[in-house]
């Protein structure tokens, strides 16, 4: 069962990213990754913030939590791609976009998952006091 | 319509190997060799698949779907940040160092051996 529900949550994830990476085409074009970008800086936040918020409350079937966290947010961020993508940059030249796009989704993904984190936190806090 | 098919089986699959593949590598030591292990494997493989200039559904069903959601960052960076709060530190640079340079060696790896195919 929760096999099936993380294959569910990777359904909603890949299609999702898929939107999201084709909107970002027709709106930037194909000169820069933005839309992997963003959809990975994205997911860590959501990621972060998920982690800290579900955990230790009985708010969310265990379940539900691995299929929506494993499942949908694993799904909707990427690493393959954005492997190929850095190569591809290197390999075209662009070799500036190459180390910027290298370190915006390194310290992009710190920072959005620790910002997740902690507003999941504040979050958590602030409903359990009222 | 068809791509929209393609994606979905796709990432049914990959979602369901990513997670088969890190529950059956979880230790005790705190180091994310599962989600280490599918990303590279992953990294790999889109490589290879854009070496063999693959498009079109078959693309759709493998690079798209498959390895977009077999690998993932968001963990990754979780996982990092975990290690670094629990000052893993050494870990923490380990980890993240051998996702990034060899992940992006074997994208090349990939890439090289397509074309070569």
């Amino acid at each position: 069962m929760i096999y099936f529900l993380v294959g569910l949550g990777g359904i909603a994830g890949s299609l999702f990213r898929y939107l999201l990476s084709v909107m970002s085409v027709a709106i930037w074009g194909k000169e820069f990754p933005i839309g992997t970008l963003l959809i990975n800086v994205t997911g860590a936040f959501l990621l972060g913030f998920m982690t800290n918020y579900f955990v230790g409350s009985n708010k969310i079937h265990p379940y539900l939590n691995t299929a929506l966290t494993t499942g949908v947010i694993g799904s909707y961020t990427t690493f393959s791609t954005f492997c190929f993508e850095t190569v591809h940059l290197f390999e075209t030249g662009k070799i500036i976009f190459g180390v910027f796009y290298l370190f915006a989704s390194l310290l992009g993904g710190l920072f959005f998952v620790r910002a997740g984190m902690k507003l999941g936190e504040q979050v958590k806090s602030t409903r359990s006091v009222l | 319509m068809k791509e929209i098919i393609f994606i979905s089986i796709g990432g049914f699959i990959g979602a369901i190997g990513r997670f088969v593949i890190s529950k059956s590598m979880h230790n005790n030591k705190g180091f994310p060799i599962g989600t280490l292990t599918v990303n590279l494997i992953g990294a790999f493989l889109l490589g290879l698949l854009f070496g063999l200039h693959v498009q079109g559904s078959l693309y759709s069903l493998l690079g798209i779907g498959f390895m977009g959601s077999f690998t993932t960052f968001s963990t990754l960076m979780l996982d990092a940040v975990k290690l670094n709060k629990e000052n893993k530190k050494k870990l923490y640079y380990i980890y993240l160092l051998s996702s990034y340079t060899i992940g992006i060696l074997l994208t090349l790896c990939g890439l090289w051996l397509g074309r070569k195919m």
